[in-house]
């Protein structure tokens, strides 16, 4: 970077993982903003904490036949992105615990 | 002010372009400044030159041209957003063995990277969009 600011981003996280395009291309942006060094966040919301459960099944034999990016989230600790954060609200009133995720919150 | 705008929405189906264009405009027209309007998700469609929308309504991708030749604005489309849904300008068109382009006055394509740099040297993001 030219200029070292370091801001801080939080990527709100509202829809699940499949049915609409935004938690996918929500992840690209993460992705390509850790090669920024910034000072990242992830919180996950209503439906949005589906995207880190365990156990998708999305292949063309067992599933919608799109790409299961669940496992993304697990390398994200890889890029320096550590914080992610899931609303216990939002998991409770889907029947689901810190067990269900696929992934290590902060 | 300097302000970053998100777009993430497309036109006609959803309020947020409108919104977005109107709180660009108010902006500028208030004396601040809008460092770059990024596209993404469906908002990549706001792009498109080949919108013909009926008369008797708004032209929401003219009113973007419109607007960054005025302002001199910064108006980039997400390139992975925008190759998913058919938007290619001439290089990548040419590159991807395409027979046409579609981009309108104004636009351009880039990176994600653009949508980073935008949040870090506005002072606010703006995000329109679900």
């Amino acid at each position: 970077m030219e200029d070292e600011v370091i801001k801080k981003f939080l990527y709100v996280n509202r829809k699940a993982p499949y049915g609409t395009v935004y938690a996918l291309e929500s992840l690209e942006v993460v992705l390509i903003g850790a090669a920024f060094d910034q000072d990242v966040s992830l919180a996950f919301i209503d439906d949005g904490v589906y995207q880190l459960k365990k156990g998708q099944q999305t292949s063309v034999s067992s599933g919608i036949g799109m790409k299961d990016f669940s496992k993304t989230y697990r390398a994200l600790e890889g890029y320096d992105v550590e914080k992610l954060y899931v609303d216990k609200k939002s998991m409770e009133e889907r029947g689901l615990t810190v067990d269900d995720c696929a992934t290590r919150l902060a | 002010m300097k302000f970053g705008i998100l777009v993430n929405e497309g036109p006609y189906q959803h309020q947020a372009s409108d919104s977005a264009y109107q709180f660009t405009k108010a902006a500028l027209e208030k004396g601040h400044s809008i460092y770059r309007v990024f596209f993404y998700h469906d908002g990549v469609n706001n792009g498109s030159r080949l919108t013909v929308p009926p008369q008797d309504d708004r032209h929401i991708v003219n009113r973007w041209s419109d607007l960054a030749k005025e302002h001199n604005l910064d108006l980039v489309l997400c390139i992975a957003a925008a190759q998913r849904r058919g938007m290619l300008d001439e290089n990548e068109a040419k590159r991807q063995g395409k027979d046409a382009n579609n981009i309108a006055e104004g636009f351009r394509i880039s990176g994600l990277g653009q949508l980073i740099e935008a949040g870090i040297q506005s002072e606010r993001l703006v995000v329109f969009g679900d």
